[in-house]
């Protein structure tokens, strides 16, 4: 193992933090959908590729720039979600959890390979102005596009908090999370609450896409990239746990960019799969101990 | 399991046994080889997972196991192929085993089991790209030297006429454990485990041994996959692509029946040579249809191709 100086690896802390937030925005989405239906979504990573796509096109058709396209594609991705968990995954559940899990991963199957067909598997990313600049911190340098992502990320998350906590269709969420058949017995539309937290699980997707393309690339399979990551988190803050979310995604943000200091960025990625299968086999409820 | 459950297997196997008599074209071969390792891959799923109920995402450990184990010992150790052959299943079964221990021994099930089997074919897929003794990203080449004695055949037929023995094989051990006691524990395991467990059922060791047996029918295909097509890097071996396919095969055609995995298998693969054939090679176009055809089988029950064509019918 190499040694370096304190700057540098102050700086890998620093640049894993910010990417860690969208990888906490990514995971909230999964999280959220996990705590209120109690299913595990495999289609996540390919939900993502999908806006990640719909950013793509809205800068190369539309001349959009990825954070303006951030305001169509979150309704559009609201709107899908809610659709999808109506029409597709809803109907086919029938109460049993392996169900969720093959439609879900179908889904992903469609999606992914949908995309391939249609955009091939080049890799492609978007040319912004701003993609290059830095923004200085003392002697370490941080990506201008990291930074903007950091802050939306936690801004989203603020949001989303608000939402839950103090309207009525976050109370609504909450009770259908806590006792779902007292929540329908005091006439709370049950199927409808679970299609709108999966349209916003999907609607952070698209802010995640947004946030991540001016420093990311896009192509088929970026997808499968971010849902172990992401399942890892959410495994690691605790199954369902906002909170948990977002600190596990700091977390294996500077994990990663740290491991890849130090193990070079292929093995890097161990770290984390390492991480997911100890913490799933010695700690199932996550590390901050929220309830599984 | 008496003689009567063998003869739709024998049936099967004669008539498959058949097929290359008429069908001579080398790119027909190529299919029905392929589609038979499919199937072989499959059944190995179909234990654990249409047997046992524990849905696993990642078979490609044990597909990618033994056809690394295959090929580095030729390579590297100039073991003949055959005992080559049989070493890879033996470590991809023994993979299973090591892999069963950690998920069921921590009571892990359900998503939780899909997600770390998944998490183990990665890790795999990994290190398996980036280790000196797998070839890296380069892959591994195995080299062409075409005699029988070396598990290479002049003739498609030949490795065709294997794979269909391999495929049997796996066939007669399905119907054997569907008879059998370890089958019974399992099924039960799958319904209600915790019943199953009062009834002194020891859930523990009867998932271990179909974690094993199914890590070594599923490996028994990944070494027929490095020996037939001669070439592997971590992609092909430890991808996605294989686990899925393993999956969707029995689910299509019916988890936890003998047959289901077979049926499955040759449906899926007509069908993307069907595609192929109208749309062109348009890639993703195959699988595209494979999801929407898993997720109509989910959405209508019962959950499979053999229980949509009997709900047509009434």
């Amino acid at each position: 193992m190499r040694s370096y100086p304190p700057e540098i690896v102050a700086e890998a802390v620093l640049n894993g933090l910010l990417t860690g937030a969208v990888y906490g925005l990514v995971a909230l989405g999964l999280t959220l959908v996990y705590g209120v239906l109690h299913i595990i979504n495999f289609a996540h990573g390919a939900l993502l590729t999908l806006a990640m796509y719909g950013a793509f096109v809205a800068w190369s058709v539309f001349g959009l720039d990825p954070y303006v396209a951030i305001l169509p594609l979150v309704p559009i991705f609201f709107a899908l979600g809610y659709g999808v968990q109506r029409f597709v995954i809803g109907p086919a559940s029938r109460g049993d959890d392996s169900n969720i899990l093959l439609v879900t991963l179908g889904l992903s199957i469609v999606l992914e390979n949908g995309l391939l067909a249609i955009f091939r598997s080049d890799t492609l990313s978007v040319q912004v102005p701003y993609a290059m600049e830095v923004v200085e911190l003392g002697p370490m340098l941080l990506g201008f596009p990291r930074v903007v992502g950091f802050g939306v990320a936690f801004l989203v998350a603020l949001v989303l908090f608000v939402v839950l906590g103090m309207t009525d269709t976050g109370r609504a969420i909450r009770a259908v999370a806590k006792e779902r058949t007292g929540a329908a017995l005091v006439g709370i539309d049950v199927r409808h609450v679970y299609a709108v937290t999966f349209g916003i699980g999907t609607a952070c997707l698209a802010v995640a896409a947004c946030l991540l393309l001016p420093f990311f690339y896009v192509n088929p399979r970026v997808g499968n990239a971010f849902v172990l990551v992401a399942f890892t988190i959410v495994v690691l803050g605790g199954m369902g746990s906002v909170p948990g979310a977002l600190l596990g995604g700091l977390f294996i943000g500077v994990v990663e960019s740290l491991s890849g200091l130090y193990f070079g960025e292929s093995l890097g990625q161990i770290g984390i799969f390492l991480i997911f299968i100890l913490v799933l086999l010695f700690r199932p409820t996550g590390l901050f101990g929220a309830k599984a | 399991m008496t003689p009567r459950d063998l003869l739709p297997i024998a049936g099967f196997a004669a008539a498959a046994a058949l097929l290359p008599l008429f069908v001579t074209a080398g790119t027909w071969l190529n299919f029905m080889i392929f589609t038979l390792i499919i199937c072989l891959a499959a059944q190995g799923w179909n234990i654990l997972g249409g047997f046992g109920g524990q849905y696993s995402f990642g078979h490609a450990a044990f597909f990618g196991t033994a056809a690394y184990g295959t090929a580095i010992l030729q390579l590297r150790y100039g073991v003949n192929p055959y005992p080559a052959f049989a070493a890879g299943i033996a470590a991809a079964a023994a993979v299973g085993w090591i892999i069963g221990v950690l998920a069921f021994r921590s009571g892990l099930r359900g998503s939780y089991f899909a997600l770390v089997t998944l998490a183990f074919a990665e890790v795999f897929r990994v290190l398996a790209n980036s280790a000196e003794v797998t070839g890296g990203a380069a892959g591994l080449l195995i080299k062409l030297d075409v005699r029988p004695e070396n598990f290479q055949f002049e003739s498609r037929a030949n490795f065709y006429w294997i794979a269909l023995a391999l495929v049997t094989g796996a066939l007669v051990l399905t119907r054997w454990l569907e008879r059998s006691r370890l089958g019974a524990q399992l099924v039960a395991v799958r319904e209600n485990e915790s019943a199953a467990r009062a009834l002194g059922v020891d859930a523990l060791s009867v998932k271990l041994s179909a974690i094993t047996l199914s890590g070594a029918v599923t490996g028994a295909a990944g070494g027929l996959y490095a020996q037939y097509f001669l070439y592997l890097d971590a992609n092909i071996a430890y991808g996605t692509w294989i686990s899925v396919e393993a999956l969707l095969a029995p689910i299509i055609g019916g988890a936890g029946t003998v047959f289901g995995p077979v049926l499955g298998g040759i449906i899926l693969h007509s069908l993307a040579e069907f595609t192929k054939t109208l749309v062109g090679r348009i890639p993703g176009v195959d699988l595209v249809i494979f999801g929407a055809l898993l997720i109509l089988v989910v959405r209508f029950p019962p959950r499979d191709i053999p229980g949509l064509l009997k709900r047509w019918r009434r």
